[in-house]
């Protein structure tokens, strides 16, 4: 089946996720920023559907959206953000870091002009049916050892969390 | 219009990644810090899904251990700022000053 309104729906998507990312950096209340990151990463998990990835906008939306985010917001909520909200947003070198960032930009930009050529111009269409076969395939058979490393991690990373938040270990 | 190719999704890439890094780089709460750097995980996110609709799935295996990553950073992260607010009562990031002599 052939998509419909790609273009549309490309910019439509696109320009969601990158408005909520500005307003998530300039907001001066951090739950305003959270909500709004999150609608950033469901615009993206529809922008992985697009790509046809939809096993990784599935993730995305479990994972990023419902998890990382609600432990966001428990932190928000463990902080005290009353005070954060009457002091200066910026700090000192704001301008600075801004003026390099935007040089950094310009410069991916004007790559990204310069090469769009080495890009193929037709992509593959893989079967969207098969894909999270697929991908279960590849991370339990070509990347098992960088699997097992990733759960050897979180569980570090549970330790860690526990550990350093804790009042008297 | 045109075709929607591989070059439009790492436009979106760059500009989310850009987001991010001033993000990080001008903010003072320490929480909008940590929300930079996931805008910035999942811009890195964006390119390889994208890469991979080129050469295979490999990128999008890639873009699910990046997003074990980013639970596993925020994790650690949230930890560290619970921990220091409980010190010195401030989320902002130039008042760390701890190790400082």
């Amino acid at each position: 089946m052939n998509p419909v309104a790609t273009t549309f729906f490309f910019y439509f998507l696109s320009a969601i996720a990158i408005i909520c990312a500005i307003l998530v950096i300039t907001r001066r209340n951090p739950v305003h920023s959270a909500l709004l990151l999150i609608i950033t990463l469901l615009a993206q998990a529809g922008l992985y559907l697009m790509l046809y990835a939809p096993f990784v906008a599935g993730v995305q939306i479990l994972v990023y959206a419902g998890g990382i985010m609600v432990l966001y917001l428990f932190v928000i909520m463990l902080v005290n953000i009353e005070r954060a909200q009457l002091e200066e947003r910026f700090n000192k070198q704001w301008v600075v870091g801004a003026l390099a960032t935007g040089a950094l930009g310009g410069l991916l930009l004007f790559i990204f002009v310069k090469g769009r050529s080495i890009f193929p111009a037709t992509a593959h269409m893989f079967p969207e049916q098969v894909n999270t076969q697929q991908i279960g395939l590849m991370l339990y058979r070509d990347y098992l050892l960088p699997f097992e490393i990733a759960s050897l991690l979180l569980l570090v990373a549970i330790v860690g969390a526990v550990v350093m938040a804790k009042k008297r270990i | 219009m045109a075709e929607i190719g591989t070059l439009h999704y790492l436009v979106v890439a760059a500009a989310l990644f850009i987001i991010g890094t001033i993000g990080v780089l001008t903010r003072r709460n320490v929480l909008i810090i940590l929300m930079s750097i996931e805008l910035i995980l999942n811009a890195v996110n964006l390119n390889l899904v994208a890469f991979s609709r080129l050469y295979g799935l490999h990128g999008q295996v890639f873009s699910i251990f990046v997003i074990a990553d980013a639970a596993a950073e925020s994790a650690v992260g949230l930890g560290i700022l619970i921990a220091f607010f409980r010190n010195k009562e401030t989320v902002n990031m130039d008042e760390v000053d701890l190790l400082k002599w």
